[in-house]
C-alpha cells in the first residue's frame, strides 16, 4: 500500500529510509545521547531506542535551543537520523538539520506514518510504503 | 528577498553567508514572515564546549574560514574567567577547549565580551533598534526596559543574523505580538531577590503571552534585569511591561489583554521556599545572575561597611564592570575585605560540581533553577543584605 503526502522542504534531499514514529515531541538537548544516538529522555515512549539511519517521524522538537548542536554532533558521528519529518518543524530542528544538512519536511500529517513502514523523501514529497502482513 | 540577500543564499558571498541565510530563510518560512529586516547588533549563546562539542567547534572554525559578522556581535559567558581560572579551580583540560571556542568566535569576528548582560558592555541598543539576540535574560531586558525587538534567538539563530545583518522579520519585531495580554496586580517588592521571585512566579503560571505589571511603584534597572531574568527563566517570556517604567507601557492599547492576575507577597515567599532548600553552611555565596551591576557592587560594599567575608564570597559581572569597579577604586576595597569578582562566566556555565561546591547561597531564582537542574547542586535563596550577613558571619 503507498501513500504520498506533500509537505514543506526545510532541508532538501533524495533519501529512503525505515520509519520510526513517535507522537512525542523531542528534546534533543538532553534527550538524545549525541555519543550513541539513542533517546534518554526518562519516560518518552522512545526511550532506550536509537534514532540513527532512521526517517526519524516526531510532531515537533522542544527543550534548548543548543538541540541543534546535538543533531550536527550525531551526523558528525555517523548516527544521525537519515531524515526527519515533522508536524510542524521549530527553530531547535530546523537549524539543527540545516546544519548538519540532514533531509528534513514538515507539514506532514505524522500520524500517516507507522513504525517500521518504507518513506521514500524526494524534497517536500513524502512517499509512505505499508508493509502489509503475508503478501 | 533583496539581491543581496538571493545573492548570499546562492552562495556568492561564500559558505558561512550560505548557511546562515539557509538558517534564516528556514525560519522566515515557519514563521510566515514576508521579509528579511536588517539588524543593529547581535548578541550570541552556545559558548560553552561541554554543550558545542568538538563538532559544534569544528562548526564555528569551518564558518570563520569565509565569514564574518556584519553588525557589532558580543557573546555570551563560558565556562570560566579567562584570566584568574587557575585560581578559580578550573582543570587545564576544560580550559583549553574552552579557549578554542572562543578563539573561533574571535575568527568570526564576534566581540569576546562573555557577558549574559552585554547592554552593560557596550552592546546597549535603542529604543525601536532591531536586533537578533539570545540569552534569555538579555532578549527581555532589551525588548522590555529598553525597547528594542528581538525574538528569543538560539545560540545558532542568532550567528546567522550577525553572519548576513538580517533576521526574518515576524514575532517580537512587529508590534502584534509585544501587546499586553494579560495584566499582573503585583505588590511593591523589596529588591532583587523579590523581582527575581515575582518574575519566576509569573512565568511559571502564563503560557507564553506579554505581562503588564501594574503596582510595582519605583523599581530600580537592577530590579528590571532580575524580573526579567525570573520570567525568562520559568516561563519562556521575551517581553514584559511595567506600568508607568517601561517605555512601551502606554503604547498599545489593552484590548488583547485576556486575563488579570493579582500576586501577593505571600506568592512570592512560597515561590522562594519552593525552589530554596535549607541548609547552615554554604560553601559558596554569590551574587551576579544575570551578571552584576557597578550599582550592585556597590551596593555589597556598603552593606559589608568595613567587615571582611569569612567564607567564599564571589560576584560575577562583565569585564566592563569589573573595569569601571577597578577605575573608582571600589574592587580594590572589595577585595581587601575578601570577595572575589570573576569575569566571562557564571557558576550555571561553570564546571561547578566539578570544582566541588554542593551547598551554594544566592539571591536568584534564575540561577537556583538552573543550579539545581543541570548541576545537582543545593541552592539556598536569601535578599542581598542576609546574603552578606552570613558571609561576615
Amino acid at each position: 500500500m503507498k501513500i504520498v503526502l506533500e509537505g514543506r522542504v526545510i532541508w532538501k534531499g533524495h533519501v529512503e529510509g525505515e520509519a520510526l514514529t513517535t507522537r512525542q515531541p523531542i528534546s534533543f538537548y538532553g534527550g538524545v545521547d549525541p555519543g550513541t544516538g539513542k533517546i534518554i529522555e526518562k519516560g518518552h515512549e522512545l526511550e532506550g531506542v536509537s534514532i540513527s539511519d532512521k526517517i526519524l517521524v516526531f510532531p515537533y522538537g522542544k527543550g534548548s535551543t543548543v538541540g541543534s548542536y546535538i543533531l550536527l554532533r550525531l551526523k558528525k558521528h555517523g548516527l544521525a537520523p537519515r531524515a526527519i519529518i515533522n508536524q510542524r518543524c521549530e527553530p531547535i530542528i530546523a537549524v539543527g538539520a540545516i546544519i548538519a544538512e540532514i533531509p528534513c519536511v514538515d507539514l506532514i500529517d505524522v500520524s500517516r506514518i507507522s513504525t517500521g513502514d518504507i518513506v521514500r523523501i524526494h524534497g517536500s514529497r513524502v512517499e509512505v510504503w505499508r508493509r502489509i502482513p503475508g503478501l | 528577498m533583496t539581491r543581496l540577500e538571493e545573492r548570499m543564499l546562492a552562495g556568492e558571498y561564500g559558505y558561512a553567508a550560505q548557511k546562515a541565510m539557509e538558517i534564516l530563510v528556514a525560519l522566515g518560512k515557519i514563521y510566515g514572515a514576508e521579509r528579511m529586516i536588517e539588524i543593529r547588533s547581535a548578541q550570541i549563546s552556545g559558548v560553552s564546549y561541554s554543550n558545542l562539542g568538538e563538532e559544534g567547534l569544528e562548526f564555528l572554525l569551518k564558518l570563520a574560514e569565509d565569514g564574518c559578522v556584519r553588525v557589532p556581535t558580543t557573546l555570551n559567558p563560558c565556562g570560566m574567567d579567562l584570566e584568574e581560572w587557575r585560581e578559580m579551580g578550573i582543570p587545564e583540560d576544560f580550559a583549553e577547549k574552552q579557549l578554542r571556542v572562543i578563539e573561533a568566535y574571535r575568527r568570526l569576528g564576534v566581540e569576546p565580551t562573555l557577558t549574559c548582560t552585554p547592554y552593560l558592555a557596550g552592546n546597549m541598543p535603542e529604543f525601536g533598534d532591531h536586533v537578533a539576540w539570545s540569552e534569555s535574560s538579555a532578549v527581555i531586558y532589551i525588548n522590555s526596559v529598553i525597547g528594542a525587538r528581538t525574538n528569543r534567538e538560539g545560540g545558532p539563530s542568532a550567528l546567522a543574523a550577525a553572519i548576513t545583518g538580517r533576521t526574518p522579520l515576524y514575532g517580537l519585531h512587529l508590534d502584534d505580538a509585544r501587546r499586553p495580554t494579560i495584566i499582573v496586580r503585583a505588590p511593591s517588592i523589596g529588591g532583587e531577590l523579590d523581582a527575581s521571585a515575582l518574575g519566576y512566579h509569573v512565568g511559571r503560571i502564563l503560557v507564553g503571552g506579554v505581562p503588564l505589571f501594574t503596582g510595582l511603584g519605583a523599581i530600580s534597572r537592577d530590579q528590571l534585569k532580575a524580573l526579567g531574568a525570573g520570567l525568562a527563566s520559568s516561563g519562556g517570556i521575551a517581553l514584559f511591561h511595567v506600568e508607568g517604567v517601561t517605555p512601551e507601557a502606554q503604547r498599545y492599547s489593552r484590548e488583547h489583554v485576556e486575563d488579570v492576575i493579582e500576586v501577593t507577597e505571600n506568592d512570592l515567599r512560597n515561590e522562594i521556599e519552593m525552589l530554596g532548600e535549607e541548609f547552615d553552611e554554604p560553601d559558596l555565596i554569590f551574587v551576579g545572575c544575570p551578571h552584576a551591576s557597578i550599582e550592585e557592587l556597590t551596593e555589597i560594599y556598603l552593606l559589608l561597611s568595613g567587615r571582611s567575608v569569612s567564607r567564599r564570597f564571589w560576584i560575577f559581572a562583565s569585564r566592563a564592570v569589573r573595569a569601571q569597579a577597578e577605575r573608582i577604586g571600589l574592587l580594590a576595597k572589595l577585595e581587601e575585605l575578601g570577595v572575589r569578582v570573576y569575569c566571562d562566566t557564571c557558576p550555571v556555565v561553570a564546571p561547578l560540581k566539578r570544582l566541588g561546591f554542593k551547598n551554594v547561597l544566592t539571591n536568584s531564582m534564575k540561577a537556583a533553577y538552573y543550579l539545581r537542574n543541570l548541576h545537582e547542586v543545593r541552592v539556598q535563596l536569601k535578599p542581598l543584605r542576609r546574603l552578606v550577613e552570613d558571609a561576615v558571619r
